[in-house]
């Protein structure tokens, strides 16, 4: 009975994610792209030798866009429905749907934000080649310390509630996190791979599209998804009683 | 005053998914999961499982607005 509930959460997740993928493809193209076309004709004023193009630019900013877009939502909608299975019922008196819209609020703030702000999205020619192991590395570390920081808050906060009271031991743990979070990015290296003459409007635009993209992501999946969820758990009592009254008839 | 605020209590407690049940899920979907993660966002860059460029040239754009290193 339980392993149905997960099963259920499970795809609708995934489905909620596809949704709110399709939403920030939208965004991605129409926000981000004009900014990759432009960074890329910068890129090629300042290179003399011409790459092979592999995939050609009109296939890269509609299907190679969609389809990054579109699994990267599933997977993170998937993720998201398991880590809400944990977190239903244990985090405090919600209800699904505010579950549901808490957990996509933290996962944009730990999965995304937080590395955001210390290793920023790059539009095509900021980044030197030679270093792309290295920035995966730190872009990576630092999302999976940001979404262990962000866990563990969760968890010294409701070991706190009963002594501190919500309100405080909710101030406390979100204290604590960024305390954490800012000797992390104290203590990792910086990096700055930003051409000379780069334009910084256009840095600035980039960027702020890239966060409008998982803006866009995971709003679209705590409306969706909290919604699905709310009505797999709590259904309605309409269709409730009218699930009885058919019972009723044909018993 | 049309609006009838239910009292708090009609916020009833929801019985937690027993952490047995979820975990079999939790295993194996996260893993699957991360696998798509990792091919959209850090394939044919820091690491190569496939030669050549074609995946990293496919989601190329994708990758720079999810905002994932990109060469």
């Amino acid at each position: 009975m339980n392993s149905a509930i997960v099963r259920g959460l499970l795809v609708r997740g995934m489905l909620a994610g596809l949704a709110s993928g399709l939403l920030a493809l939208v965004v991605a193209y129409f926000l981000g792209e004009p900014r990759i076309d432009a960074a890329i004709a910068y890129e090629e004023s300042h290179s003399h030798e011409h790459e092979m193009e592999i995939v050609s630019r009109s296939l890269q900013s509609t299907a190679g866009l969609a389809t990054g877009v579109l699994v990267f939502g599933v997977a993170l909608g998937g993720i998201a429905a398991l880590a809400y299975c944990f977190a239903l019922g244990r985090v405090g008196r919600f209800t699904p749907r505010a579950t549901a819209a808490l957990l996509s609020a933290a996962a944009l703030v730990a999965v995304y934000v937080v590395p955001f702000l210390k290793y920023p999205a790059n539009p095509p020619s900021v980044g030197d080649p030679e270093t792309i192991g290295k920035r995966t590395t730190l872009y990576f570390l630092m999302m999976a310390l940001s979404v262990l920081l962000a866990i563990a808050a969760v968890i010294v906060g409701k070991r706190l509630a009963p002594a501190l009271g919500n309100w405080w031991a909710t101030v406390v743990a979100v204290a604590g996190f960024a305390l954490a979070i800012g000797l992390a990015y104290a203590f990792l290296p910086a990096v700055n791979e930003v051409p000379e003459d780069f334009s910084a409007t256009l840095l600035w635009q980039f960027r702020v599209a890239a966060l409008a993209v998982q803006l866009t992501l995971w709003t679209s999946f705590g409306l969706v998804f909290g919604h699905l969820a709310e009505r797999l758990l709590h259904p309605k009592p309409a269709t409730a009683s009218l699930a009885t009254g058919q019972e009723a008839a044909t018993a | 005053m049309a609006h009838p605020i239910a009292p708090a209590a009609a916020t009833p407690a929801i019985t937690p998914i027993s952490l047995k049940t979820i975990l079999p899920w939790a295993v194996f979907f996260t893993i699957l999961m991360l696998a798509l993660v990792y091919f959209v966002g850090a394939e044919q860059g820091a690491t190569s499982l496939i030669s050549g460029e074609d995946v990293h040239e496919w989601v190329h754009d994708g990758r720079h607005l999810l905002g994932f290193p990109c060469h």
